[in-house]
This record gives structure tokens, C-alpha cells and sequence, in this order.
């Protein structure tokens, strides 16, 4: 088990840059979340820590040690892979062997080992079957067996539930994450959903265009998000963005919209001409009373809550509310906002104003 | 008639399919048949017209072809020992003596060195070559494999000259290494290329996986990537066997004893003797069984192999 440290770490194929000078540290025992749209630079981030890529620049630590140049044989890491890449020519217990021949492990050994995995898997039964055959949960307990059978000093998870189907996925992201709970190693595992990285990791780092966006625990990364595209990237619907041209100084508290007063965490940091409002769509309601009105496009019925689009004098917005709150299409609705969960953005830069609430954490933070 | 259909052909369906495809096959294998039965003919059957569809089998072809024989002359026929075996039973009939083993034997076992030889060494050398060229970043790639499949854009032959001089100069004329390197150096560029589209079907993370597992990128190559490239391997070696096996022009221009090939040697049979047809049809059939045999050996990864990979379970 192992800690993980990324140092500027860096990743160029020809003229593209896969990877921007990443940094960011992975605790003994997390489950790591890579997350991020897909040619965002974070499997070429996990392939460098796993050694299946060499970096151009910077440095990966795993307990302490650089391993950047290593082979990938040399590092003690298991990588489960997208399409589990179990060896087609041998069978499911040859699989999960395969990683104990070649440490030279005696027969009787590997055969204790393979029964206690694969009693932990609930795989006994196919154990001597070919792989070609099975399903694909048995497949992923297969890859999770080849993976955790030699108790490696982390796992590399390359979007491994992305292959099975919606229904099982669930199912297997619980197992996954109470095998985790059980078996206590580092994990970091790449994701292109935004709810499976919240779902079951410790900590996440967003990545896009080969960078950090932001760094931080799930909750931490959903109310402040650092950036305007995790903030777009994360939550269903996202964050909605309402634009207006205006100056804030460090120490405010209150903007106003349209001629509405709306209170704010105090802003540590000051910004002048375009600047944008993000809210979650949650954190909006009706309110009759607010001169900040808008017109209902149109509503989305999601059983407990429902999804009204309103258009606003600074842009169109979704708001998650009750679904026992009556509202109808082309109705005019005066709107408020949790004054508590506000960021305000540099549309210029895309970053987060720093306040009281959003301390804008990076991966250098 | 139903016209079109998606369910189960009819019996009739079937029948008509059956003497169709039955049909097909005869007219394409009568000359291969035409072959094999010449060399059980007697050289009267073997030229008479019209041609006999029954007759009595013989030997004599296959005798012909693996002895030289002398005739019998009148004083001979006195210190001769009554024949011994069947084969000389039947060259005796026809006033004949054996006086040795003829070169047919060593011709062909020349072809089977020569063909194997080449075959290996074009799949071994096009299995590592092409494995480079699917999996690492080699500079200037594809001219690299451009200019190898060039060495195919022309016909063999037209280079016959120069390289009739260049192995005269080397001491290559008439050896088994200079005939091996020839269909080498000639079925690497196919053997290059198929391998390649086999190799490029396979997915790197099988390899990666066993990189991850434990095993240097050599070991993942023949542990990993070998198992799953056989279909290819397979059928690649089949091609290149079927080349080297049949090659004609080189073998005369290049080989003229110790290392001649089968091909250039069966015409030479007619000669022998006046118009030995069923000797050469005998040595015919002889030579199409080891290609037969090794095709029938590896069929099954050949069904797969000639779709170019494009069946994948």
C-alpha cells in the first residue's frame, strides 16, 4: 500500500500535449478519482503512473521512490483495464495466475491464493472455464482477481465499469468500492462520469485539455468547483452560469442583478468587467417576493423534484424544485438563491473568484 | 420457388446447391485428377485416344521416376539373377534394368528444405518486423513499409539477371542458403504485411496487461501476442510455402544440381527414355503432397486467416 505523489508531470506524443505539467498527491489507502471529458489527459496520466507510457518531464513517487523511468513490471502496481484484457488463450484461473508465474511463486502457493480470491469474488464455480464465454461482471471479478491476486502496492482502474451495462454497473461500482473498503490499497481509477467519480471516490482530480482543473474531495469539487468547466463538467443538470458586466472588489457581499440585490460569501478577490453568477440548480427557488424575475420555458417531471428551465435577462437557467411546487410553462417567476453555495467566476479567465466559500483549490493547492 | 428467404433453405434448395457447388468442383479439380490418374497409367494408356477414364492401375510411372534404368541387352540376359522385388519385376517386363536410384529423390528433398527453410525464416523474420512496425513508433514508418511491399510491385523475374550475377559473385549459385535467402527476401514483404494487419487486430492492453503482470515486452511478445497471432502465422506460412514450394523461374536460372528444386527437375523426366508421361505425372503428385499436407495441418487457422483477421470472436 502506497502513497503516490505526480510532479509536473508532463506528456507529449509529437506536437500534442497529453498531459500539462500535472501535480497532485495520492494518500495511502484513497480511491482516487481521475475524471474528466474523454482525450482530457487522464488515462495517459494513469498509463504514465502505471508505467505503460513513459513522461516527457516530471516525476511519479510511490512510496517515496521515483519511479518515473521504471518498467512497468518493476513498479508493483495491477491495472484493471476498459476491456479487461484477460488473456483470451487461457482460462479464467491461468488468468488470475498469470501475475504469480512470473514473480516464481510456487504451484501449491498460487493455488491457495487463487481459491482465497476467488472466494472473495464469488468465482469459484468458473474458475476452469475459458474466459471467452462469460458475461461481462464475471469478466470484470476476473480482471479484479487478475489484479488483486498479487497484492500489489496500488490499483490502476482504467474506466473499468464502462463496458457493462447501465444496470450492472451499479451493481459492481458497490463492489468495487466495498472490495476497496475491505482490502484498504491506494486506487486511482479514471472516469468520464461525473457520477461515478462522486459516487465512490475519496478524492477526485478534474482534468481537461491535459490539465488540473481542480483537486479535492467530492462534495469540495461539486459546491466549489474551481473553474467554470468542472463547474460545467460536474452535476446533472450543471451549474448554470448567469452572465453580467459589472466590478466586485474583495471584501463584497452582495452583487446585484438587474436591479436585485443578492447576497454572496465575502469575496476575497475583486474583478472588473465580464463576470458570471454560478449557482447549482438545486440552490435556486421561487421566490414571489424577488424582483429578479423570469419566464418558464418549460419543466422536466423527475418524480421527487422537477427541472424548470426559466429564462433570465442574463441567460437561461435550470432550477431543481420540489415537483409539489405548481409551476406552468410561460409563467412569470421571481427567483432567489441560497446565498450560502454562490461562485462567481472571470469569464475572461474561466477561474473561480476566490470567497469566504471557495478557496478555488488546484492541484498545486 | 420463394424467391427471397431468411429461413432454412428447402431440400430442393439444398439438392440444387449440392450438384452446383459438386459440379464446380470437378471442372476445377479435373486437371489435378488428370494428373494423379496419368501417373497410375502405363505409358500406352498415358497417350491414348481417346483418353482412357478406366485402365488398369500401374506402377511403373512412380518406378520410372525414383530409378534410371538401362536396357537389356542380349548377352546380359544370361548373368542375370531373376528379379527380386515388385519395381524390378516391372522394369524387367520391359526389357529394362534398374542400374540406380535416380535424382528425383534428393530434387525433392531439396524442395522440401529449400521450401520449409524459406517459409520459417520469412515468418520468423515477418513476425518480429511486423510486430515493430504495428506496435512501436518507428521512425519513417510507413516509407519503411512502402519500400517493402515495392520489392513485390514487380515480378520476380525481372531482377533474374542481376541476381544470377550478384550470386555468381557470391558462391550462392546452386546452394540451399542461396535459394532459402532468395524466397526469404521475396515472401518477406507479404509475410511483413499480413502479419502486420494480423498483429494490428490484436489489442496492445493483452501485452500491456503483461507488461503490468510481471513479464518484459519479449515475454508478453511470445507469451501473449504469439498465441493470439497464430491464426495469421498460419495462414502466412501456408502463402509463403505455396511460393517458394511452386517457384520455377529462379530454381532454373539459379540451381542446376546439389541444391535444384523439384520444378526445374519433373520436365527433365520426358526426356529420360522417350515421353514418360506417367513419370511425370507421378513426380507431379508426389510434389503436391507436402503442400496438401501442410495446408490440411493448418486449415483450420486458415479458414480463419484468409478473412484477414476480420472474424474475431
Amino acid at each position: 500500500m502506497a502513497q503516490i505523489i505526480i510532479k509536473n508531470l508532463r506528456k507529449d506524443f509529437g506536437d500534442f500535449t497529453a498531459v500539462k505539467s500535472s501535480s497532485f498527491t495520492i494518500e495511502n489507502g484513497e480511491f482516487f478519482m481521475l475524471l474528466g471529458p474523454s482525450g482530457c489527459g487522464k488515462t495517459t496520466t494513469l498509463r504514465m503512473i502505471a508505467g505503460l507510457e513513459l513522461p516527457t518531464a516530471g516525476e511519479i513517487y510511490i512510496d517515496g521512490e521515483d519511479v518515473s523511468h521504471k518498467r512497468a513490471s518493476e513498479r508493483d502496481i495491477a491495472f484493471v483495464f476498459q476491456m479487461f484484457a484477460l488473456y483470451p488463450h487461457l482460462n479464467v484461473r491461468q488468468n488470475i495466475s498469470y501475475p504469480l508465474k512470473s514473480q516464481g511463486m510456487p504451484r501449491a502457493q498460487i493455488k491457495t491464493k487463487i481459491t482465497e480470491v476467488a472466494r472473495l469474488l464469488g468465482i469459484e464455480e468458473i474458475l476452469d472455464k475459458p474466459v471467452g464465454g462469460l458475461s461481462g461482471g464475471d469478466r470484470q471479478r476476473i480482471a479484479l482477481g487478475r489484479a488483486i491476486v498479487r497484492e500489489p502496492k496500488a490499483f490502476m482502474m482504467d474506466e473499468p465499469l464502462g463496458a457493462l451495462d447501465a444496470e450492472f454497473r451499479e451493481h459492481m461500482a458497490e463492489e468495487l468500492r466495498a472490495l476497496h473498503d475491505r482490502m484498504g490499497a491506494t486506487t486511482i481509477y479514471v472516469t468520464h462520469d461525473q457520477l461515478e467519480a462522486m459516487q465512490m471516490g475519496d478524492k477526485i482530480v478534474v482534468m481537461n485539455h491535459g490539465s488540473v482543473e481542480q483537486f479535492g474531495v467530492p462534495q469540495e469539487i461539486y459546491d466549489w468547483p474551481a473553474t467554470m468547466f468542472v463547474a460545467d463538467f460536474i452535476g446533472s443538470p450543471p451549474m448554470n452560469f448567469l452572465y453580467f458586466k459589472g466590478s466586485i472588489n474583495a471584501g463584497d457581499s452582495t452583487i446585484v442583478l438587474a436591479g436585485q440585490k443578492f447576497e454572496i460569501p465575502t469575496q476575497l478577490q475583486g474583478c472588473e468587467g465580464d463576470i458570471v453568477f454560478g449557482v447549482r440548480p438545486e440552490h435556486i427557488s421561487f421566490d414571489p417576493d424577488s424582483q429578479y424575475r423570469g419566464d418558464i420555458l418549460a419543466t422536466e417531471y423527475l418524480g421527487t423534484t422537477q427541472i424548470v428551465t426559466v429564462k433570465t435577462r442574463n441567460g437561461i437557467l435550470k432550477a431543481r424544485i420540489p415537483s409539489s411546487e405548481p409551476v406552468s410553462e410561460g409563467e412569470k417567476m421571481g427567483l432567489a438563491f441560497d446565498p450560502g453555495v454562490i461562485t462567481l467566476f472571470d469569464k475572461k479567465t474561466g477561474r473561480a473568484l476566490l470567497s469566504k466559500g471557495n478557496k478555488g483549490v488546484l492541484g498545486d493547492g | 420457388m420463394s424467391g427471397y428467404s431468411v429461413t432454412e433453405p428447402s431440400k430442393r434448395q439444398k439438392w440444387i446447391a449440392g450438384v452446383l457447388v459438386i459440379t464446380y468442383a470437378l471442372v476445377t479439380l479435373m486437371p489435378l485428377l488428370w494428373v494423379i490418374a496419368t501417373g497410375f497409367k502405363s505409358p500406352a494408356d498415358s497417350i491414348a485416344y481417346p483418353p482412357k477414364v478406366v485402365f488398369h492401375p500401374s506402377l511403373e510411372g512412380y518406378v520410372n521416376l525414383f530409378t534410371t534404368q538401362t536396357r537389356i541387352t542380349p548377352d546380359m540376359k544370361a548373368t542375370l539373377t531373376p528379379p527380386q522385388t515388385w519395381y524390378e519385376r516391372i522394369v524387367r517386363n520391359k526389357g529394362m534394368m534398374i542400374a540406380g536410384p535416380s535424382r528425383y529423390g534428393q530434387r525433392f528433398l531439396n524442395s522440401i528444405i529449400i521450401g520449409f527453410g524459406s517459409t520459417f525464416f520469412s515468418v520468423f523474420l515477418g513476425t518480429l518486423a511486423a510486430y515493430a512496425f504495428s506496435r512501436f513508433r518507428v521512425p519513417i514508418k510507413d516509407d519503411l513499409l512502402f519500400f517493402i511491399l515495392s520489392t513485390r510491385m514487380m515480378p520476380p523475374v525481372a531482377v533474374a539477371i542481376p541476381i544470377f550475377l550478384m550470386y555468381r559473385q557470391l558462391g550462392l549459385s546452386d546452394t540451399h542458403l542461396g535459394m532459402i535467402l532468395l524466397y526469404t527476401a521475396v515472401n518477406l514483404s507479404l509475410s511483413v504485411w499480413l502479419l502486420k494487419g494480423f498483429i494490428d487486430e490484436i489489442p496492445q492492453e493483452y501485452e500491456e496487461a503483461a507488461l503490468i503482470d510481471g513479464y518484459t515486452r519479449f515475454q508478453a511478445f511470445y507469451k501473449v501476442v504469439l498465441p493470439q497471432a497464430a491464426t495469421g502465422i498460419a495462414s502466412t506460412a501456408i502463402f509463403c510455402l505455396i511460393f517458394a514450394w511452386n517457384e520455377y523461374a529462379f530454381a532454373v536460372l539459379l540451381t542446376s544440381g546439389t541444391a535444384q528444386t523439384a520444378p526445374p527437375f519433373i520436365p527433365t523426366i520426358i526426356g529420360v527414355g522417350g515421353q514418360d508421361w506417367p513419370a511425370v505425372a507421378a513426380g507431379a503428385t508426389i510434389f503436391l503432397l507436402p503442400v496438401m499436407i501442410f495446408t490440411i495441418m493448418l486449415r483450420k487457422h486458415l479458414l480463419r486467416g484468409i478473412t484477414f483477421g476480420a472474424v474475431r470472436k
